[in-house]
């Protein structure tokens, strides 16, 4: 999971550092770099670590002064406690997970609470190219179909009626287009979601 | 030539005693060059947890690079089954005596020596040069052998804080080592906890699984029952017990490598090209040990090597909190940097992965890895990339926060 790319700050960050409390606990799934870590850290006065799988990851979180544990979403959260974290985050990794459904809820038992942002795949650019023919390619989705690790992409209305369903509790949501927020028709002009939620 | 540290000797300037070499090293970083071991002398006795008390000992011990002004910079390098205080550098009469961690120690290499200062000693009990069995006992006038006591992870860091004393050194750093190593510096966060700054933990585990105690009980017998060994007094019959010196170094060599390596290394490779229907060696990997086997039964003590391998038997920091790692942990101050190897079968990565949770549960500042290697638990030794460029950039960080 080296979803956070390549250290260049996103746009979701912002957004996820105003939820933070300061000085609380973080978990952040899928870290990459350890940039987000790093900006929870100087933003919010923020603890914790993050899980990578990825080598290089690894080597730039250490260089970035962020803890980081190297290990495999898939297999769970099986060495954290029950709520030992404030938040546990889920940047832009949820699309890309296998069980993205028991992610969520290692979120909810590892943290009080859960962030989790990803591409919103029903963004009206990306219903159009599919309108033409083809799957989506965009920033948020820059890989081909042959090529994706994205592997479970939903939509707005598709996160919140799994939410729904499973009495998630949707504390926040912040819905971005090239890093503005948009209030009207969010799941047709929203570009990237960013849900804070609870149990 | 070593140079004796006396009781109350100050070593203003211990990297005084080294030379830098010039000679160029095939890493980006350069050797440290010859280096020069010393000896602290201790009349404090030392009560081991045994019960058993040492009146009066010597460590022997090496230095690289220059300690700060205050005195901040130090890395200690604890030492696995059987290296020693030669960690870096060769030795002006012995040049083909490389130190058993160059490869990361020196100057430029992960650990810096222009940065840091960075000391390696021989254990209480060793046999390369610090008092162990083959040492006089001054109570007696003849070598300890038998007597020697059964040495504990937690004496030899008991022993590592006095050397850190006679230096001046309050608070290291870092303390790193390697699996046996790595037990050494797990130690020193549960038993002095506030001097040292970070710990790097190293194949590691903590504690031996019943295979692992198994394989050191099979190197304990093939040396006590070597009839050379006499009980352990073998030095006063002119005598050394190789035959079960060479066996218990072939049942440990095997269990550091991994079933891929040795395969890549020697397969089934004859060394005549066809069997021979006897029990001289005939395939490479038969000869590959016994070359190992002799090569350190020259050298090393058994007493030392049977002791050694109680070490690692009664290393397990949870035993006295009913098995409970993080409650054993909860002392802890240090800041980790915790390495697994993914071939290593020794230590195997999920017994790091038990050290790293009884991390987080205490919520200490933890970095884990997993380095997918080839190499079994000799990994740590061995050149990676991917790991010797992590260890720098941790020690890189270090180095920042203290200012070195």
């Amino acid at each position: 999971m080296s979803g956070n790319g390549n250290g260049i700050q996103r746009p979701d960050f912002a957004a996820i550092a105003e939820w933070v409390r300061p000085g609380s606990r973080v978990l952040d799934l899928g870290c990459g770099d350890g940039t987000l870590l790093k900006y929870l850290k100087q933003q919010r006065g923020t603890t914790g670590y993050g899980i990578e799988i990825d080598d290089t990851s690894i080597l730039a979180c250490v260089r970035n002064g962020v803890n980081v544990i190297q290990g495999d979403l898939e297999r769970g959260l099986s060495g954290f406690e029950d709520s030992s974290f404030d938040y546990v985050i889920l940047s832009q990794t949820l699309q890309a997970m296998k069980n993205s459904e028991r992610i969520i809820k290692e979120m909810l038992r590892v943290g009080l609470e859960g962030i989790v942002t990803f591409p919103n795949f029903g963004y009206w650019k990306n219903r159009l190219q599919i309108a033409r023919g083809h799957m989506p390619v965009s920033d948020n989705l820059p890989y081909e179909w042959f090529n994706t690790p994205n592997v479970h992409l939903c939509t707005i209305a598709d996160f919140e009626r799994f939410c729904r369903e499973r009495r998630i509790r949707i504390v926040e949501r912040k819905v971005l287009t090239r890093g503005k927020p948009v209030s009207a028709l969010p799941n047709l002009l929203g570009a990237l979601a960013v849900y804070h939620f609870g149990s | 030539m070593r140079q004796i540290l006396e009781p109350g000797d100050s070593a203003g300037a211990p990297g005084f005693f080294i030379f830098m070499g010039m000679d160029e090293n095939k890493h980006t970083g350069r050797s440290v060059g010859i280096v020069t071991p010393q000896v602290a002398r201790f009349t404090e006795p030392i009560t081991l947890k045994c019960g058993a008390v040492i009146d009066d000992y010597e460590l022997v011990f090496e230095t690289y690079g220059t300690l700060n002004s205050d005195r901040s910079n130090a890395v200690l390098v604890c030492h696995a089954l059987n290296a020693s205080h030669h960690v870096a550098g060769i030795y002006a009469d012995d040049p083909e005596n490389i130190g058993w961690w160059d490869n990361m120690i020196g100057p430029g290499k992960p650990v810096d020596t222009n940065r840091f200062f960075v000391i390696g000693v021989n254990n209480l009990g060793g046999c390369h040069g610090s008092t162990g069995p083959k040492s006089i006992n001054s109570r007696t006038g003849k070598p300890w052998g038998a007597r020697f006591p059964v040495v504990t992870v937690e004496d030899w860091v008991k022993s590592q804080t006095r050397l850190a004393d006679r230096l001046g050194i309050r608070q290291f750093a870092a303390v790193m080592g390697g699996s046996l190593g790595a037990m050494q510096s797990l130690q020193w966060t549960i038993s002095y906890p506030e001097r040292l700054r970070h710990a790097l933990v190293i194949a590691c585990t903590p504690s031996l699984s019943a295979q692992n105690i198994a394989f050191n009980e099979i190197a304990r017998q093939a040396i006590i029952t070597d009839p050379d060994f006499h009980g352990g007094d073998y030095y006063e019959h002119g005598a050394t017990p190789k035959r079960g010196l060479r066996v218990a170094r072939m049942v440990g060599h095997v269990t550091y490598l991994s079933d891929d390596e040795m395969a890549n290394k020697f397969g089934r490779q004859l060394k005549h090209g066809r069997f021979n229907y006897s029990f001289d060696t005939e395939f490479q990997i038969e000869s590959y040990l016994r070359y190992q086997a002799d090569k350190f039964a020259e050298y090393f003590d058994a007493n030392t090597y049977l002791r050694i391998t109680k070490v690692l038997d009664y290393f397990d920091p949870a035993f006295e909190h009913g098995g409970d790692l993080t409650r054993a942990l909860a002392p802890a101050r240090a800041n980790f940097l915790v390495i697994s190897f993914t071939t290593d079968w020794r230590f195997s990565p999920e017994r790091s992965r038990e050290i790293v949770t009884a991390l987080l549960d205490n919520r200490r500042d933890v970095t884990y890895a997993e380095i997918d290697a080839p190499h079994g638990h000799d990994a740590f030794l061995l050149d990676d990339e991917r790991y010797h460029r992590l260890v720098a950039a941790y020690f890189d960080r270090i180095g920042k926060e203290i200012g070195a």
